[in-house]
């Protein structure tokens, strides 16, 4: 028997690494017979901590789920059946269409033998061994495998560009973009953690095809786990020979290293993340030169993101055509996608290209939290867009979404409910790109402000009539006036959310209303019939702006309330609402 | 002086591109990067003190005044915003008197509201480092937030009697 626990971050989160450490406590003093490991994150985020039993055969005999440690004991009797998955649950999994999450939470990340024995570095064996660079780059373009960090350009295109560069003698570098800047985005993280090597068996095969020796993965800093595991990785891939001199008896050598980021969005534009990693201010220059030109010390350089390099080993493998048999015509393959926001189940979920929103939201997700009505779902971050619930029957590939006015992006998916204020969302992500952007275009750093500005205004109830105009007038210009993606993208979530949601602007500005009830300046705290006279509420009132006796309905006078929402989270009846 | 960061002096002064890990190693040893820190990893590498003082204001990672023994790191990532995050961020400004990058008089915590700390589906989510590591937090509500700190600060208190 094998008792497997599940240590993404999400787990150790939720208390896994409490919960392992209670069971290897027990199963110390049972002696032996069962084995104690643990694993990724197989993406049932919200069910976490998960434990895993397996029977010796190898199969999966009981997936406990909340298995916190006060029930390692009933797991280890067979005490916990009211933990165990249930059917609906286990459907969030087999609704899926796995190849990047492959290993995902089934085996241990830190064992090269575990990934090894579930047919890792076969791929790179047969690339080296029975395949050219030309065939390699071939075979990726069979697959139609496209860039998974946003932009969704071909990957053999990038690979072919690179690998008939001329390095001049000098190196050529293959770099994995592991900076996941999308704040709400969580794939690469679980690939990271789940499957190191996947990623690094991907960029050997690149390394061999573009005919680099040499590969760096800039991780962000704000991943400490996942750095632990790659660290782990390599050291275990070097001492396999996997990586190192001569792998598999071909001649040719790979070695890979690690460069923490410092927390900067605009490095994930691949000319910033170069200028990181040559130890500079990570602002981005204009292209071309492109990178598979002049990148790292001015050598040919590729760059993928991590997703990407984890869908390769499969293409080798499988040959691309069984990538290519998933997905739509343009969009081909599968996508890991990261629900979360407003959705009951969040998690990682990975399904072919093409698949409806609402398949992803309802079929997979379960719905919205607390059954609320679905407003819209976010895509592509500080680059993308909102797509309103009208559009949710469009399928998921790049094409359909670009044309919401949204983008694939990276994967996050974003789900939000009526009680989401789409003004605000506009405002939260001007804010983001506002900070982010590197001040090197004028239409960037300035434009990106006084959009920020409008929109504050907007939301703090000082909307102006003609404010929306202003707005898409600076979103056509920073556009245009911005070197890189940050600042052409920067407009999106306004445009969009002005697109789909007009009426919401035109609530603000004209009605000062937010019909989301989440603007502070825009609402009214009220005591409903509901109320009890418990008191509370005025007790904790940091301005003494409630009145009532005890056991009767209370009062709030509009005129002192500062709308702190004190009254609110006190109430134990629901009786204080806003309107 | 600076005999913490001599191994990694050593080990990358002389290394093109490598700045940034030696600010982040500096970081780790001292907490903080304080002026003299960083005129002596200017005579040790010879890139000038302007320079080193671009990068490190450029990175958000990097922190020019002290910070306390325990940073708060509050997501406020796009699902920890939709979930609420505005409102955690005001419980523990108020409950510590602090705003984001600031520290506690006792120098025992620090705010720091990051973007996206990559548990969002656990959403609000925020991060502890202390001196024993990393400690992640999530379905945070506002009490709870206030029960992490004072744990946080009754184990404190404990020690130090
Ligand atoms: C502002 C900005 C941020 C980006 N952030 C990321 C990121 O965090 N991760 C990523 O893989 N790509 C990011 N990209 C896209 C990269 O520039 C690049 O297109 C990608 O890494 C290429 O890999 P792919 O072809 O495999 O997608 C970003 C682009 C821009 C303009
Ligand atoms: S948005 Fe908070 S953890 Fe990702």
């Amino acid at each position: 028997m094998r008792i497997v626990v599940g240590e993404g971050s999400c787990g150790v989160a939720s208390g896994a690494k409490k919960t392992e450490a209670a069971l290897a406590a027990l199963l110390a003093g049972r002696g032996g017979g069962i084995a104690l490991e643990k694993a990724g994150c197989v993406g049932n985020c919200y069910l976490e901590p998960i434990v895993d039993v397996y029977a010796d055969d190898g199969s999966l005999s009981a997936r406990y789920v909340h298995a916190t440690e006060d029930r390692a004991a009933d797991i280890l009797e067979g005490a916990a059946d009211d933990l165990l998955i249930s059917g609906e649950d286990a459907a969030f999994l087999t609704q899926q269409e796995r190849i990047v999450l492959r290993n995902a939470g089934l085996i241990n990340p830190e064992k090269i033998e575990e990934y090894i024995a579930a047919g890792g570095y076969e791929a790179l064996k047969k690339a080296l061994t029975q395949m050219t660079p030309e065939g390699v780059i071939e075979e990726i373009k069979a697959s139609g495998l496209r860039g998974r960090g946003g932009a969704g350009f071909p990957t053999w295109f990038k690979w072919d560009a690179a690998r008939n560069a001329d390095a001049g003698g000098g190196a050529k570098y293959m770099v994995c973009n592991a900076d996941e800047g999308d704040p709400g985005a969580f794939m690469d993280r679980s690939v990271l953690e789940g499957d190191p090597h996947a990623v690094l068996e991907g960029m050997a095969i690149g390394g061999y095809a573009i005919g680099a020796r040499e590969g760096v993965i800039y991780v962000r800093a704000e991943y400490p786990l996942a750095i632990v595991r790659l660290e782990t990785a390599i050291a275990q891939a070097e001492e396999k020979g996997v990586l190192g001199e001569d792998i598999f008896g071909s001649g040719f050598g790979f070695s890979i290293r690690i460069k923490a980021g410092a927390g900067a969005f605009v490095c994930g534009e691949e000319t910033a993340l170069i200028a990181s990693l040559e130890g500079e201010r990570g602002m981005p220059r204009l292209k071309p030169p492109f990178p598979a030109q002049k990148g790292f010390w001015k050598q040919p350089t590729n760059i993928n993101n991590v997703e990407t390099f984890a869908n390769v080993p499969f293409v080798i493998r499988e040959g691309g055509a069984a990538f290519a048999a998933f997905g739509t015509e343009k969009s081909k393959g599968t996508k890991v996608f990261a629900l979360a926001g407003k959705i009951k189940k969040g998690g990682l979920v990975e399904v072919p290209m093409g698949l409806p929103l609402k398949d992803v939201i309802y079929g997979i997700g379960g719905g919205i939290k607390n059954d609320r009505a679905f407003k819209a779902v976010q895509m592509g971050g500080p680059s993308g867009g909102c797509i309103p619930a009208a559009l949710a029957d469009t399928p998921v590939d790049y094409e359909s979404i670009t044309q919401t006015g949204a983008i694939v992006g990276s994967g996050g998916m974003i789900v939000m409910d009526e009680d989401t204020c789409m003004v605000d969302m506009a405002r939260y992500f001007l804010d983001f790109t506002r900070k982010e952007s590197c001040g090197k275009c004028n239409y960037c750093r300035i434009g990106t402000k006084r959009m920020l500005e409008i929109l504050e205004r907007i939301t703090a109830g000082k909307g102006e009539d003609g404010d929306i105009e202003k707005l898409e007038e600076l979103a056509v210009k920073i556009k245009d006036g911005s070197l890189c993606g940050l600042g052409q993208t920067a407009p999106n979530p306004v445009l969009t959310t002005i697109r789909y949601f007009r009426n919401e602007y035109e609530d603000h500005i004209f009605k000062k209303k937010c019909t989301a009830h989440y603007c502070k300046a825009l609402i009214r705290y009220e005591i409903t019939d509901a109320c009890k006279g418990c008191t509370l509420c005025a007790k904790n009132c940091p301005v003494d702006a409630i009145a009532g006796k005890v056991k009767e309905k209370h009062e709030i006078d509009q005129g002192l309330c500062i709308k702190c929402g004190k009254c609110e989270d006190n109430c134990k009846f629901g009786a204080v609402v806003r309107d | 002086m600076f005999a913490e960061i001599e191994p990694v002096m050593e080990k990358y002064a002389g290394v093109p591109g490598s700045l940034i890990t030696i600010l982040q190693k500096t970081q780790e040893a001292y907490g903080y990067l304080a002026e003299d820190a960083i005129f002596y990893i200017a005579q040790r590498t010879g890139v000038p003190a302007s320079k080193i003082y671009g990068v490190a204001t450029f990175y958000t990672q990097f922190r020019l005044k002290p910070v306390g023994k325990y940073i708060l790191m509050l997501c406020k990532g796009t699902a920890c915003h939709v979930n609420g995050a505005a409102g955690i961020e005001e419980a523990v400004s108020e409950h510590l008197g602090i705003a984001d990058g600031e520290t506690t008089a006792d120098g025992l915590f620090t705010l720091d509201v990051v973007a996206c700390l990559g548990c969002c589906s656990l959403a609000p989510v925020m991060m502890v480092k202390g001196p024993a590591g990393e400690e992640t937090h999530g379905a945070l509500t506002k009490d709870r937030v206030r029960a992490i700190i004072d744990e946080i600060g009754a184990g404190e208190k404990s020690l130090k009697a």
